[in-house]
């Protein structure tokens, strides 16, 4: 009976959580979905589909793999910066590590957008990188507004993201088992390909997703460092939201990005399983 | 920080900031007093040293400074210089920024574009009538819409643009006005009263002008600026900044192949389509408010920009100019309108008219420097401003310009059009 009694106890313990997650996070997304399954005729919403059937027209199909992309090579750029630093940090002394993992939350307290508007400076015809390359005598360089500038502006902005699911599960990892490879005679390649890169994997693949979730729907990015040369998905809702008031449009283009994040986020779970077991056997 | 970085859309200008602050609070009495008589004297001098306000703090800050100013007779008392700063900060902080003190209980809630007010105009209507203004701002027509909209707040006063008055009107959102109320209307230029957007001027009064145009580097620029062609001259490459703004972007390429902004003929938008997707491998970028930083620091030869913002960034770098194409362009309007909601229409009548007075008009041009639309007040102001064909287009491009009026079903295909333009790789 006690226990019984601390269960229910505890049941009521989350309903102002529930309370919360209804009215901020159920409600809100039922609304989206009604809106994107209406059209407005002479002030009256009426059921259709229309929003959608226009949401796959090529033109937003083009913004969406654009979108896609864009988020993958930043993802994939943050696997590769990220890693090393995460193995670097894990295998480090633990002073050392902790003014390491500092040095990467320091600027994480700065606003978002601040950081985001300094690259400007850092970037641009007449900015730091171009002044220090004429000054040494190099020509001047186009760094600004082009694809590469919104994906440096994802990597800057997610590193984090990536580095610290990894270290996370890095440093928890049992270092016997690595001295147990060694024993049994596998080369320092073999142990990382074999041992740490899969012990690692649900590291990567928290890290992975939140990496690439914010990357594919920023619209901000795309607008400071693509000049708005590069629409993104994020900058379609925007635009439909704020400067067009297609509410019906934007909720439904806004619908499709979520079922595309629950099944990337269902994507890479299924894989972590999976690594989880070959980690296992 | 001594180095000047300058921040768009929050008019920051840390360096002659820093260096005046600094001379403020450090410099000697006569530096002082220089500073405060110059401040005090000269607009433009009040301008730059004002412009510091990149948020909320930076704001305080710059009314810290205004009211240091006007603080200074009456804490004569207090000798220390940093008081003053402090203790009016303090103030500003405890009041929520608003200005001036509460005599009675009447209040009135202003809503207004952000820097688009000389804030000392707001203390001197408190004085003159008692009532509290309580000032609040926004960045665009739609934030502005959206909150009205919503009905979670009340504003007495709010100064839209014409398609969203237009749009507001149609939507039933405004009050009409009582112009027996406001005999100051009298003083309004004729050519801006009863426009498209307002008939019979029954709900709005007129605020500010300008217009659409080109800003250009003259050192970069060599032809002569005088047609929207120049935007699509290869000679610039790479140079050109457009506004990330549908209705400006496609204006600009349906007037320069002689069309109405406002075209309903879809063949006409075809072609300015075209005309944009050919124009982008141009173009440097597509922007919004960064354009002013970027054009101050000589990063593009020409861009697409609003008078006002023209006007600011001329200031910054002298080396710019503006012009609006022969072709005609966008002109602009933004009157100030009361809400339905409104709590205080009688305050928001008064306020209304206060707004229209020459005197305080002037003051208010001379802060933002936009083109005042009171006829009264375009006597007052210096000839050289008057005598400027870029703020003061000639009745020959006034008459070739238009009002943007609100698309009703064609939106659509205008904001389509945009989107593959951008889309376009």
């Amino acid at each position: 009976m006690a226990g019984k009694d601390s269960v229910l106890a505890r049941k009521r313990m989350a309903i102002p959580f529930l309370a919360w997650a209804f009215i901020f996070i159920v409600v809100p997304i039922a609304l989206v979905v009604y809106y994107s399954l209406c059209i407005e005729v002479d002030g009256v919403m009426v059921f259709s589909l229309a929003n959608y059937a226009r949401a796959f027209e090529p033109i937003y199909l083009k913004v969406l793999w654009r979108s896609v992309r864009l988020a993958l090579a930043s993802t994939a750029a943050c696997i590769i910066v990220g890693y090393p630093v995460a193995y670097i940090m894990a295998s480090k002394e633990y002073a050392q590590k902790n003014l390491l993992l500092f040095l990467f939350l320091v600027p994480m307290w700065m606003n978002f957008l601040l950081r985001t508007y300094s690259w400007l400076t850092i970037l641009e015809n007449n900015g730091l990188i171009n002044t220090f390359l004429a000054f040494i005598g190099l020509p001047k360089m186009s760094l600004l507004y082009n694809s590469q500038a919104v994906i440096l502006g994802m990597v800057y902005n997610f590193l984090p993201f990536m580095i610290l699911p990894i270290h996370t599960s890095l440093s928890k990892m049992d270092k016997s088992l690595i001295e147990a490879a060694e024993d049994l005679g596998a080369d320092s390649r073999q142990v990382f390909l074999r041992l740490v890169l899969p012990l690692s994997m649900p590291g990567v693949i928290s890290g992975i997703t939140m990496v690439f979730l914010p990357a594919v729907t920023t619209f901000i990015i795309s607008d400071l460092l693509g000049g708005a040369q590069f629409m993104l998905i994020g900058n379609l809702i925007e635009q439909q939201f704020l400067k067009v008031s297609n509410w019906n449009f934007g909720a439904a283009v806004s619908v499709i990005l979520m079922i595309l994040i629950i099944a990337s986020v269902g994507i890479f779970s299924i894989v972590d399983k999976d690594s989880d077991e070959g980690a296992l056997f | 920080m001594l180095q000047r970085v300058t921040f768009t859309s929050h008019k920051i200008n840390f360096g002659i900031c820093t260096e005046r602050i600094l001379k403020l609070i450090l410099g000697t009495q006569e530096q002082q007093t220089q500073l405060r008589n110059s401040f005090a004297r000269n607009a433009c001098e009040r301008k730059d040293a004002f412009s510091l306000a990149i948020t909320q703090k930076g704001g305080a800050c710059r009314i810290a400074l205004r009211e240091s100013v006007c603080l200074r007779g009456k804490m004569k008392k207090i000798s220390s210089r940093f008081c003053v700063l402090i203790v009016s900060c303090l103030l500003l902080l405890a009041t929520g920024c608003s200005a001036g003190g509460a005599k009675e209980n009447l209040e009135l809630n202003v809503y207004n574009w952000g820097e688009y007010i000389d804030l000392s105009i707001l203390d001197t209507f408190s004085e003159e009538t008692g009532i509290t203004v309580n000032y609040d701002t926004y960045a665009n027509n739609e934030d502005m819409y959206a909150k009205l909209k919503s009905g979670g707040s009340s504003y007495d006063i709010a100064i839209p643009s014409d398609y969203m008055i237009e749009r507001m009107i149609r939507e039933d959102m405004l009050l009409p006005l009582n112009l027996e109320n406001i005999p100051n209307f009298k003083n309004i230029d004729q050519r801006f009263k009863s426009l498209d957007y307002d008939p019979g001027s029954a709900y709005s009064i007129p605020y500010m002008w300008g217009t659409l145009g080109i800003l250009y580097n003259t050192a970069m620029v060599t032809d002569p600026v005088d047609s929207w062609n120049i935007l699509w001259d290869e000679k610039y490459s790479g140079q050109i900044f457009m506004y990330d703004s549908l209705r400006d972007s496609i204006g600009v390429a349906l007037k320069k192949n002689g069309y109405s902004l406002n075209t309903k003929n879809l063949d006409e938008l075809e072609i300015a389509k075209q005309d944009l997707i050919k124009q982008m491998p141009l173009v440097r970028a597509y922007v919004g408010d960064t354009v002013r930083d970027s054009m101050i620091g000589n990063e593009g030869a020409m861009a697409l920009v609003y008078s006002g913002d023209a006007s600011y960034c001329i200031g910054e770098n002298p080396d710019l100019a503006y012009t609006v194409p022969k072709e005609g362009s966008n002109i602009w309007f933004d009157a100030a309108v009361i809400p339905k909601g409104a709590t205080n229409i009688q305050a928001a009548e008064k306020f209304l008219d206060f707004l229209c007075r020459p005197d305080i008009c002037l003051k208010n041009v001379e802060y933002i420097e936009y083109s005042t639309v009171n006829s009264e007040t375009f006597k007052m102001v210096s000839e050289e401003m008057r005598n400027d064909p870029a703020f003061w287009p000639t009745d020959e491009i006034y008459d070739r310009c238009e009002v943007f009026v609100d698309l009703a079903e064609l939106s659509n295909a205008y904001v389509e059009a945009w989107t593959e333009i951008l889309a376009t790789d």
